[in-house]
């Protein structure tokens, strides 16, 4: 044996080395052991121990959205596995880069029902951008320098790599790629010119363009790129649920979040459009509505690294397949020279008069909390200072329709699976991946029960997320739809057995506030961020307040329900 | 309007390739109606050639997603192609053999084996035809009748 040859265990460690891994979220069992003790012998990386497999990936998910970089997570087979299924898939969809390796049973025992065994890669396959099931231990450095390539480039997405047990203790070469290079995988990075320059053209000779702003923009690090177009061309912009942050909340171009709880003024903009100018978007269901009526007086240009992205959903006029990155690059120069932003005032204007007639509104109120109110408040402390995950609902939509972003990668949320239990464990993802902020997790009564176990990760690494529950004794999302939908027909929504979260949160050493009054959640806010331990504060908000506007599913854009009254 | 294509996908001859090609099939609802793979002669290839139907939308989507696969190296539809099916089937020693082989005759196909009570014969043709030869092949009461799918090649 050469010196350069080692186990598969040790291979693995060595390969988060030469990837420059800073830390891995995970849980250890029987099938993964073997990695684990090399992971003690070798402290290349710090090691977070979460108190379930599901909040490993969710927090390497949330290291991934705050910090861009590749998350990194293990777990070991069978159930181990399963528990991280609903991480992977939340990833999958909102395409973060992630590499999640499990344990399995030694090869020889795959197939025949051993204790912990599950067909790991027939399940992720279709939640991972790709998997591998390493059968031969020569082949593991490659498989895992293919991995983090492949999480990485193109769409980013999670890649699953299970490792049987005996391929952890045989040793080969560690002979590990310095390039990856697949021939089968060739990710379009370049636009095509002459789309480019038709596109360009395309938006010249508009008269009322919107540009539709997604998720792609964050993944490939071009919002600055965008602001600059924006601001270029005055061409007024809605932003997905995924690209919050890409504009500053004040910029006077931006329509606010589009779709079926987006603002007045963004849905018209794209209703009475003649050009969707959409960059790195999927035309999802909850941005589109009903899709016959959705931007029909507009043709559409779309860029997108995916070309399965392109025309899946409606017809696209000038598709561009390419890095977002490099397309504007390429695109801005041309939009200066061609492009005149006073085309546009009179379509500005109609826009403008929209915010003005339906601004986002609730009615604050001197006896209970309102949500908005909370969401606001934050907003003006924490404005620039924190970075804001959320759990999946109500408070959701509050917060990306008031809490006043000012950056990319500022909202950390679970937009495609819509997951909730995500926010805790990624807000401990992205408090580790961005340490000197503040990590803030907008959640509620139901979604924070549901990995409410990671109190303990955050306490024992000193991962102090502030929880903010938005606590109206409902699953108030689908209490809402029960409102609106169902005669008030509130089937299992009523949330009002509950734990009490100030003890809760004590009794695993974070601290626990509740809060009725406006001053109480000032104070509670204040000395949560003081004391720097992972904090619950149990807001008590008005039960029945609803997220408004609201675009009914399956309904037009433009029919969107502005109020609500009993 | 549903149409009819044929897409030739080469992948990776590796590990579980199949699963994700099919797998993706069941998961986004497209329809399969052959499919047949073969390793490529040389190569670490192998070529699936899936008769399948739906719309154009459908079918462009079809073909980006296969791109998708990691493992895929290409996808090849093609309108100008060369589509090939064989059929094999047992025929009971009763019938009348001589029309039978004449019958296979016309669709490039002969008896290649005869049993104890059977015979077995085969054709090789272009799937429509090899669909009149079945319906032609039913008055020989036919046993038991396999098609192989379609392999198909671009001019």
């Amino acid at each position: 044996m050469s010196k350069n040859s080692m186990t598969g265990a040790r291979m693995v460690v060595e390969a988060m080395k030469k990837e420059g891994v800073e830390v891995v979220f995970g849980y250890p069992g029987g099938a993964i052991m073997n990695v684990y003790d090399e992971i003690y012998k070798n402290p290349y990386f710090k090691h977070i121990l979460t108190r379930h497999e599901q909040a490993a990936v969710h927090a390497a998910d949330g290291y991934a959205r705050a910090t861009g970089k590749v998350g990194v997570a293990f777990v070991t087979s069978g159930p181990g596995f399963t528990n991280a299924v609903t991480g992977l898939a939340t990833a999958y969809m909102d395409s973060i880069p992630l590499v999640v390796i499990s344990g399995q049973v030694p090869i020889s025992m795959i197939g025949t029902d051993a204790f912990q065994e599950i067909d790991a890669v027939g399940i992720s396959r279709p939640c991972t951008k790709h998997n591998y099931l390493v059968k031969d231990v020569k082949e593991l450095p490659k498989i895992l320098a293919e991995a983090f390539y492949i999480a990485r480039s193109g769409r980013p997405g999670p890649v699953h790599i299970d490792i049987p047990k005996d391929v952890t203790v045989q040793e080969a070469e560690f002979d590990y790629p310095k390039k990856v290079k697949l021939e089968t995988y060739k990710p379009t990075i370049k636009g095509n010119a002459r789309q480019i320059k038709k596109a360009v053209e395309a938006i010249a000779e508009a008269k009322k363009p919107v540009f539709y702003l997604g998720g792609g923009i964050i993944h490939s690090n071009s919002a600055n790129l965008v602001r600059e177009l924006v601001a270029k061309t005055q061409i007024p912009a809605v932003e997905t649920l995924m690209a919050r942050g890409t504009l500053r909340y004040d910029d006077p171009l931006l329509l606010g979040m589009v779709g079926m709880h987006g603002t007045y003024a963004a849905n018209m903009a794209m209703s009475e459009a003649d050009l969707l100018i959409a960059l790195g978007p999927r035309f999802d269901d909850r941005v589109t509505g009903k899709l016959s009526e959705f931007a029909k007086y507009a043709e559409i240009i779309h860029i997108d690294i995916d070309p399965s992205s392109i025309g899946k959903l409606v017809k696209v006029h000038y598709p561009i397949v390419g890095d977002l990155k490099e397309v504007l690059k390429d695109l801005l120069p041309l939009a200066e020279k061609r492009i005149d932003p006073k085309r546009y005032e009179a379509w500005r204007e109609i826009l403008r008069r929209y915010q003005e007639l339906h601004p986002l509104k609730y009615e604050d109120s001197d006896e209970v909390l309102k949500p908005e109110w909370v969401i606001q408040r934050l907003g003006e402390k924490l404005k620039g200072k924190a970075r804001i995950s959320t759990d999946v609902g109500q408070h959701q939509m509050w917060t990306a329709q008031y809490y006043p972003f000012t950056r990319p990668r500022e909202l950390i949320t679970s937009g495609g699976l819509g997951t909730m239990g995500f926010g805790f464990p990624a807000a401990i993802g992205v408090k580790q991946g961005v340490p000197d902020e503040i990590s803030v997790n907008i959640t509620g009564d139901g979604s924070i029960l549901m990995n409410i176990q990671e109190l303990m990760t955050a306490v024992q690494y000193k991962l102090p997320v502030i929880n903010v529950i938005l606590n109206n004794n409902f699953l108030g999302m689908v209490r809402q739809w029960q409102t609106f939908f169902y005669d008030k027909r509130y089937s299992e929504t009523d949330l009002s057995m509950q734990p009490d979260f100030v003890k809760l949160a004590e009794s695993f050493g974070g601290v626990g506030y509740r809060v009725k009054t406006k001053e109480e959640f000032d104070k509670a806010l204040e000395d949560a961020i003081q004391k720097g331990v992972v904090a619950l504060i149990d807001v008590v908000v008005d039960r029945y307040e609803n997220v408004l506007p609201m675009v009914p599913a399956g309904g037009s854009l433009y029919n969107m329900l502005l109020e609500f009254k009993d | 309007m549903v149409e009819r294509r044929v897409i030739s996908v080469i992948v990776l001859n590796e590990h579980g390739v199949l699963t994700r090609i099919t797998g993706l099939f069941a998961a986004r609802g497209y329809n399969i109606e052959t499919l047949t793979v073969a390793p490529i002669p040389g190569s670490d290839y192998s070529r699936l050639t899936i008769v399948t139907s739906g719309s154009a939308k459908v079918i462009e989507q079809i073909i980006k997603q296969l791109h998708k696969l990691i493992p895929v190296y290409k996808v090849i539809e093609h309108s100008e192609l060369v589509e090939k099916e064989m059929v094999m089937a047992k025929i009971p020693l009763e019938e009348r053999l001589a029309d039978v082989e004449a019958l296979c005759r016309a669709y490039n196909g002969n008896i290649v084996n005869i049993g104890q009570d059977s015979a077995i014969i085969m054709a090789a043709d272009e799937p429509k035809r090899i669909s009149n030869f079945i319906s032609a092949l039913k008055r020989f009461n036919p046993k038991e009748i396999v098609r192989s799918g379609v392999v198909a090649i671009e001019r």
